[in-house]
């Protein structure tokens, strides 16, 4: 396969991701959309890797996953503390904070 | 067979423990702690999660002089686990910052916990895992490793921020910083993706030989520029939310007002140092070659920084928010030495980004460390109208916190002057004046807000609302940890305020290191 069509699935799956993170309302759906733009993430990291030949990239997709369980893991349990005491996590409604 | 495998030799990396001191005591010892604290719930309360934390920090503290002998041994740089890490005396530096930021913070939590009956071992655990990270972004000398350290350093600090269980602005201020911190680092991840692309390395020092080795020479047909530029420019956007610098600074204000004061505390020394770090390590040990690209989209990230952290502080009346504002400035500043440093001033212009690293820790440690004690039970005594007549009150409190803040302004005799100047002086080395010029004026700005709490501090204000004042400040109960947190910070201002030099040639040492890796 050629190159850049990984290299446009991650692209079309990063944008995918940053417009989720920007326009869901659900604290839940937002999450997800940052899994988006890290598996796009290592989709590139592994192409790249086998181009080159070297095993780099293959390693530090391992780390992305790993690191990606450790960060949504944070989020859910930020989002359900803000959905026990509000009973919504919906984002636009964080809105404590302003000035 | 047995005797076989015992006489085959595994070629592993040489690690020479005795230089990782540091990193090995902060992680395992926060490991230690949140295990000793589980099983006997009796060390949960009481000050011995912050004693050990303090100990612990103290005695990376301790190290420092022993790792900087071995590496000044090793001709200035020590590289680690593979060359992964290097020790030298910028990674030195910034431990010092991270430690001493994790020991004021603790004295400071302490304290804090007890005001608000918060229970738990988990922040200085969080607290000690997120130095840990700090420092490895400080040392790296690989991506990956940069990256780990990225997320070991925000991971704790997330939580951190929305661990206030009763405040629900402390639970947004988590949540709000967890996407937009998640969303830099996915960011900051698909730049390293374009630059593994575009050099075929994820080691700084082989990305910099790299690209000078020149994209002429055929090694890579992917090397045309616009790759590795767009990886550069993906990484910035990272650093750039990590040091909350202009326009990725929208989190700041919010999470600030909103985190527990000590959070912010440790997130404007330590967090924004080790950002900063990262930045500095990878930008001027893996794309010096190629300063001229960068540079000014540094210059405009400085100016834009200044110029909005300096104009939206103005309006704040409630003095975390001001105090957020104040640190984008800062960020700015720190931006306006890395811009001089890549036009010319290398040597100047790094050395002045390294001191004010060092000048901003201390000066916000100081201040968050006042307003800690000022806010009070309920973590809520942030108007400004809660400062009217604090010089009478407390006066100790009001004290130290105007050094403090006439620091952050950068008049003479501390330590903020000597951390603006050196910007001013290389940029103007470089031959920036017109960023040097925005920065000045932001900065006379900027200073207006200092003194507007000042003197709203220093004020006499009007019979019946003194009263009040009075009444609101006998009320301000001030603890011993958190009152000689606050007077380590000032006499640190002091200190290195009259003494520019004092303790020794650390920033010309960290900044030599540094652009001889290049």
């Amino acid at each position: 396969m050629l190159l850049n069509q990984f290299l446009g699935l991650a692209a079309i799956l990063f944008c995918i991701g940053v417009y989720g993170v920007l326009t869901r309302r659900n604290g839940v759906m937002v999450l997800m959309s940052i899994e988006l733009i890290l598996n796009a993430v290592n989709i590139n990291l592994v192409a790249f890797g086998a181009y080159q030949g070297d095993v780099g990239g293959q390693v530090f997709a391992l780390f992305v996953i790993a690191v990606a369980a450790a960060e949504v893991g944070v989020g859910l349990a930020i989002v359900l503390l803000i959905y026990r005491n509000r009973r919504s996590i919906d984002v636009s409604e964080a809105d404590l904070l302003q000035g | 067979m047995l005797a076989l495998l015992a006489q085959t030799q595994v070629q592993i990396p040489e690690i020479v423990w005795s230089v990782l001191w540091p990193i090995v005591l902060l992680s395992i010892g926060g490991v230690l702690l949140i295990t000793a604290t589980s099983i006997s719930p009796r060390l949960r309360v009481g000050s011995f999660p912050a004693a050990m934390t303090i100990v612990l920090a103290g005695a990376s503290l301790v190290t420092l002089p022993l790792i900087w002998s071995k590496v000044r041994d090793g001709g200035g740089q020590l590289p680690v686990i593979a060359d992964a890490i290097r020790i030298d005396a910028f990674t030195l530096l910034v431990t010092g910052i991270m430690c001493a930021s994790l020991i004021v913070v603790s004295l400071l939590l302490d304290d804090y916990l007890r005001t608000e009956g918060l229970d738990g071992p988990e922040w200085y655990v969080l607290l000690l895992m997120s130095a840990t990270g700090g420092i490895l972004m400080a040392a790296a000398n690989d991506l990956i490793v940069t990256f780990l350290g990225l997320e070991i350093l925000s991971i704790a600090v997330y939580v951190l921020a929305a661990l206030h269980l009763r405040r629900t602005k402390s639970q947004e201020a988590g949540f709000k910083y967890f996407i937009l911190g998640a969303l830099s680092s996915a960011i900051f991840l698909y730049g390293i993706a374009m630059i593994y692309g575009a050099t075929g390395s994820l080691r700084l020092t082989d990305i910099a030989q790299f690209i000078a080795s020149g994209n002429s020479a055929g090694l890579s047909p992917l090397t045309e520029s616009s790759l590795l530029l767009a990886g550069m420019a993906m990484l910035l956007i990272g650093f750039g939310f990590k040091i909350s610098a202009a326009p990725f600074h929208l989190w700041t204000p919010d999470v600030y007002e909103g985190a527990p004061t000590p959070v912010v505390a440790f997130m404007a020394s330590a967090v924004k140092a080790a950002g900063m770090a990262g930045l500095l390590r990878v930008f001027i040990v893996a794309f010096g070659v190629v300063a001229e690209d960068w540079r000014p989209v540094v210059g405009a990230m400085a100016i834009l920084s200044v110029v909005i952290g300096a104009a939206s502080a103005l309006g704040q009346d409630n003095v975390k928010r001001m105090l957020a504002y104040s640190s984008i400035v800062h960020a700015g500043f720190m931006l306006v030495g890395l811009y001089a440093a890549a036009s010319g001033a290398a040597q100047t212009g790094t050395r002045s980004v390294v001191f004010y690293l060092f000048a901003y820790a201390v000066m916000s440690l100081g201040t968050f460390a006042a307003f800690t004690l000022i806010g009070g039970r309920g973590d809520q005594n942030h108007s400004l109208s809660a400062y009217v007549g604090l010089s009478r009150s407390n006066p100790m409190v009001a004290s130290l916190l105007a050094v403090l803040l006439l620091a952050q302004a950068g008049m003479p005799f501390t330590i903020g002057f000597w951390a603006k100047a050196r910007v001013i002086i290389a940029a103007a080395n470089g031959e920036n004046y017109v960023v040097a010029a925005v920065a000045m004026v932001a900065a006379v700005v900027a200073a207006f807000v200092y003194l507007r709490l000042i003197v709203t501090m220093f004020m006499i204000s009007e019979p019946d609302e003194a009263g009040e004042a009075e009444a609101s400040g006998a009320q301000l109960r001030i603890s011993r940890s958190g009152l000689f947190a606050l007077g380590i910070a000032a006499a640190a201002t002091m200190i290195w305020g009259l003494f520019p030099g004092f303790g020794g040639d650390w920033f010309g040492e960290a900044t030599r290191a540094l652009l001889e890796l290049r």
